[in-house]
């Protein structure tokens, strides 16, 4: 019976996430169109309020070309790889009080295996299309990947301190209803570096090199097509969707709003969700894109010593403190 | 029950992944089998309540160590394959040796005897959770063994960084010599960019 109603719970769950990975495709092109002074998608439905459905009925049905000289099995599983790690993290996701599939003590590693994870569909999905584009797209998600991982992981140990728990509840509870307690203000350094690293793990503008239209094609994914180039899609945000909510669960004070919504408990966690999926599509629409020596240099000279001076202030503050 | 069984399998998995690791021809797929073969070890340490340790496992392992042996696989040309002449030629001679070692392996497993049981038990570690339980251990009881650790890496990373920086007044020779091995994997990667 429990696990009939787990069972219930993580579809409820697959099919929500599904749905605001087709509308998030709207939005990012009705917001970018008003950026740009169009109007973006209109023909289908109101507004183009169908046109997410549309997408994914032709991406369902169009032809699934594999390469002839591709590495078959690794070709054929590098989107799964990327969609199943970005699928599981959301099962640590606390969306309100109690409402999580699985409450584990290590939520944020977790979090952090798995992205790591899907790291290796890209690279897989570079390598295995045997092409130079998809290579050198992959390669070069690799080096901004593991690089960024690390400013990102240490932006968040000033967290861990101050909440004193690796569990994503207990770390919403730590910082308390009120707006003064979140940990925004008191770790506005280590949110500055999980900010920036979060645009450049999930591959967004302006750290979008490992699928430069304007050098590589489309870099890793330029031998896909149909569905599984839809999956790739799909594994892109889930993944802002997720790093999204680990800023809002570390930072932004999770579920708790100025008021308790009575009968949707998650509704503060949402939009809290959906004003960084904002900000995000806002960058893309605003800034160029960066060199890849200038990736690099800002990742491994400002960021890492940055997050790392944070831990040691953090560290020694709440030594002094309490 | 259920943990047997979930033993039974990482058990089984880690086998055979470990066996198509060092067995399959290409070394892409090795490497992947390596990763399923990390996954399942922090399986392992799952069903002993060590999440922390799993975690890291798969972050540190999978997520960073194993990326890097990727991007040395991508760097070296896989085409041109390496062959190295066998150590000894005739490979049974390499299976009676390896035999006989499982054989001694295996006879000297009824010699193992279980230790002491310490003061975490699998109830104290559940009551405490494993991150603060190991935290604490390794920073009070075990504080000097972990700063020496930290000193050696420290080293080594020193060593490394002495090592890939070139003196600015070094001969154009030795540079060149340094060189040779990744020349070729470059060069075909500015092709590529091209």
């Amino acid at each position: 019976m429990n696990i009939l109603l787990l069972l219930v719970w993580i579809i409820i769950l697959f099919a929500v996430v599904m749905l605001h990975v087709a509308y998030a495709t709207y939005f990012e092109r009705k917001i970018i169109g008003h950026m740009q002074v169009r109007l973006g998608p209109m023909r289908v439905g109101w507004h183009g309020l169908l046109q997410p459905i549309a997408d994914g009925v032709k991406s369902f049905f169009k032809e699934d070309i594999i390469p002839a000289n591709a590495d078959r099995p690794t070709f054929l599983a590098a989107p799964i790889i990327c969609l199943v790690a970005m699928m599981t993290s959301l099962a640590v996701l606390p969306f309100a009080k109690g409402w999580v599939l699985a409450d584990i003590n290590i939520g944020l590693l977790f979090i952090f295996a798995m992205s790591s994870l899907s790291s290796y569909g890209v690279v897989l999905a570079g390598w295995a299309s045997n092409s130079k584009f998809s290579f050198l797209g992959g390669l070069r998600s690799m080096a901004q990947v593991i690089s960024y991982e690390i400013a990102m992981g240490l932006s968040l140990v000033g967290v861990m301190l101050l909440s004193g728990s690796l569990n994503l509840s207990e770390i919403v509870e730590a910082q308390g209803n009120s707006i003064l307690g979140m940990y925004l203000i008191p770790q506005c350094i280590g949110f500055f570096v999980f900010f920036i690293s979060m645009l450049a793990e999930t591959n967004r503008v302006p750290f979008d090199l490992p699928e430069a239209e304007t050098e590589l094609v489309s870099g890793y994914c330029t031998e896909y097509s149909g569905m599984r180039y839809a999956i790739f899609f799909m594994a892109e945000y889930i993944g802002m969707m997720v790093m999204a909510s680990i800023g809002t669960v570390c930072f932004l004070g999770g579920w708790n709003g100025p008021f308790a919504v009575p009968f949707f408990p998650p509704l503060w966690f949402v939009l809290k969700i959906y004003l960084f999926m904002f900000i995000f599509i806002w960058i893309r629409a605003t800034l160029p894109r960066y060199r890849y020596d200038q990736l690099m240099d800002l990742g491994w000279k400002l960021l890492i010593p940055l997050a790392l001076a944070n831990i040691v202030l953090t560290a020694c503050l709440k030594a002094m403190i309490g | 029950m259920f943990i047997q069984i979930f033993f039974g399998y990482c058990a089984l998995m880690i086998t055979l992944s470990g066996i198509l690791a060092i067995s399959l021809r290409n070394p892409v797929h090795c490497v992947l089998m390596v990763l399923v073969l990390f996954f399942h070890m922090a399986g392992l340490y799952l069903t002993l309540n060590a999440e922390f340790l799993a975690a890291v496992q798969i972050i540190v392992y999978a997520g960073a160590i194993l990326v890097l042996y990727l991007f040395v696989l991508f760097l070296v040309s896989l085409r041109e394959e390496l062959h190295l002449d066998a150590f000894i030629a005739n490979p049974w001679i390499g299976r009676v040796i390896a035999g006989g070692l499982a054989a001694a392996l295996l006879y000297v497993i009824p010699a193992f005897t279980l230790g002491e049981k310490g003061v975490w038990s699998v109830e104290a570690i559940k009551q405490v959770t494993h991150t603060k339980a190991l935290g604490q251990e390794m920073y009070s009881t075990y504080l000097l063994p972990f700063e020496i650790g930290g000193l050696i890496l420290l080293v080594a990373l020193i060593g490394g960084l002495a090592l890939a920086r070139r003196d600015e007044g070094a001969t154009e020779a030795n540079a060149a010599d340094e060189a040779t091995t990744p020349l070729p994997a470059q060069s075909d990667h500015k092709e590529a960019a091209q």
